[in-house]
């Protein structure tokens, strides 16, 4: 237990120091969301329509950017060989490893959508159920995503793969959680039922990433 | 009383045989020297014993360990590349490899006084010079017993003193009934059973 939690603050304390990724995501959600508006025009009823999508997309996209170098900081430097050896199961080790990038960069574009919500003329309820699905839904999006960023771990500019490798796993997770959102907002679908949809992607997220990373970790390492 | 075994060993990487038929063994107290030139499978071997790479054939095995462990798991990897993280500073380094690797652990700061890092502990790595990265590396093999120690042209980058200093820790690893594995170019400054590699065909 000591292991990951040390696994865990040092990731964190990693993402949070200068140079780190967690503050690059933020600021990529921040600005595709902000051109939004510019290039939709000002119809506020057309922003509200398109304002859960939008903000999914942002946070699937910002995600995605840092998630590359989840393992591949630790391949670069030797870390990785230690992390392997050491007598930490390799599954808690990846698992421990998405839950930090999470907390790191997943969290803060959950915090700040609200804000971003006001931009596309989101009311409070919309907001409230995007940050709702997002809260629910983003876990998945960085355990499915490690899977890929250990395959490509050994890959020198193995982050387009990365995206080519992942966003087919996360269109599952992108339509149900803009269809939570909708239904919370317009109807006619009741909220309850996308969202344990999502909910259920996150699960099998959390079992089957940590799993799967691990397994093509040990195949890559050479 | 321990003994580090491995028996027909062959390894093959990108479709090229390294080695074959290799076999060694290293009893407690005692230090084994891999030399050879370059390209021989030196750094392979470490790999192999360390368990990240798989041989695609023989065994290795440690008698007199903990069985319910790997050979991995007993043994201490220092390889090219120093496992430090530029943004975080000496201390936070070292404590952080101190409570992953878990297992008998030592006094922080007294691992970094062993390698004269203790001047440092709040630096940030980036500032590092080469030679200091490696002696922070090397205090890793202090925080943490373990009994086999498998060391990767450990003396690169440091100067004569630290040089001396590392003898020294290595000395006191094998009368405490460690085990050494290195590979290296030059003298290892301790006695050594040497294992030639050869050149691969």
């Amino acid at each position: 237990m000591t292991a990951l939690s040390a696994l865990i603050r040092r990731d964190i304390r990693i993402a949070l120091r200068v140079g780190g990724g967690a503050l690059i995501g933020v600021l990529f959600f921040l600005t595709v969301t902000v051109l939004m508006p510019f290039a939709v025009g000002p119809d506020l009823a057309l922003l509200t329509r398109l304002g859960p999508a939008i903000l999914w997309l942002g946070a699937l996209l910002a995600s995605l950017l840092t998630l590359d170098r989840l393992f591949m900081a630790d391949h670069e430097d030797g870390s990785l060989d230690l992390i392997v050896m050491s007598r930490t199961p390799l599954e808690l080790a990846c698992a421990a490893k998405a839950l930090a990038h999470w907390l790191a960069a997943g969290l803060p574009l959950i915090v700040a959508t609200p804000v971003l919500g006001l931009l596309l003329n989101l009311d409070g309820t919309a907001t409230l159920a995007v940050a709702l699905t997002l809260l629910a839904g983003t876990p998945a999006l960085t355990f499915t995503g490690m899977i890929g960023a250990a395959l490509a771990v050994t890959l020198h500019r193995g982050g387009l793969l990365l995206a080519v490798l992942v966003l087919p796993l996360s269109i599952p997770v992108l339509i149900f959680g803009v269809a939570a959102s909708q239904a919370a907002i317009t109807g006619p679908l009741s909220f309850g039922t996308p969202f344990s949809i999502l909910c259920a992607l996150s699960l099998v997220s959390f079992v089957v990433g940590p799993f799967a990373a691990a397994a093509s970790l040990r195949h890559g390492l050479d | 009383m321990m003994r580090l075994s491995g028996k027909d060993l062959r390894c093959v990487r990108g479709g090229r045989e390294v080695f074959a038929g290799l076999g060694f063994a290293a009893p407690s107290g005692e230090a084994l020297a891999i030399t050879g030139p370059n390209g021989s499978g030196k750094t392979s071997l470490l790999r192999v014993i360390a368990g990240l790479l798989v041989p695609s054939e023989g065994s290795i095995t440690l008698d007199g360990g903990e069985a319910e462990l790997t050979v991995a798991e007993q043994a201490h990897y220092l390889g090219h590349r120093d496992a430090l993280k530029p943004g975080l500073s000496v201390l936070e380094n070292l404590s952080f490899w101190r409570d992953f690797l878990g297992g008998e652990a030592d006094d922080v700061g007294q691992c970094l006084t062993s390698v004269s890092l203790d001047h440092a502990t709040h630096l940030p790595a980036a500032y590092l010079s080469a030679g200091q990265r490696r002696r922070l590396s090397i205090a890793r093999l202090l925080v943490v017993r373990r009994p086999v120690w498998l060391l990767d042209e450990p003396t690169s980058a440091l100067d004569t003193k630290g040089q001396d200093v590392f003898v020294g820790l290595m000395r006191d690893h094998l009368t405490r009934g460690g085990i050494v594995i290195a590979a290296t170019h030059t003298p290892l400054g301790i006695d050594a059973t040497e294992m030639r590699m050869r050149a691969a065909p």
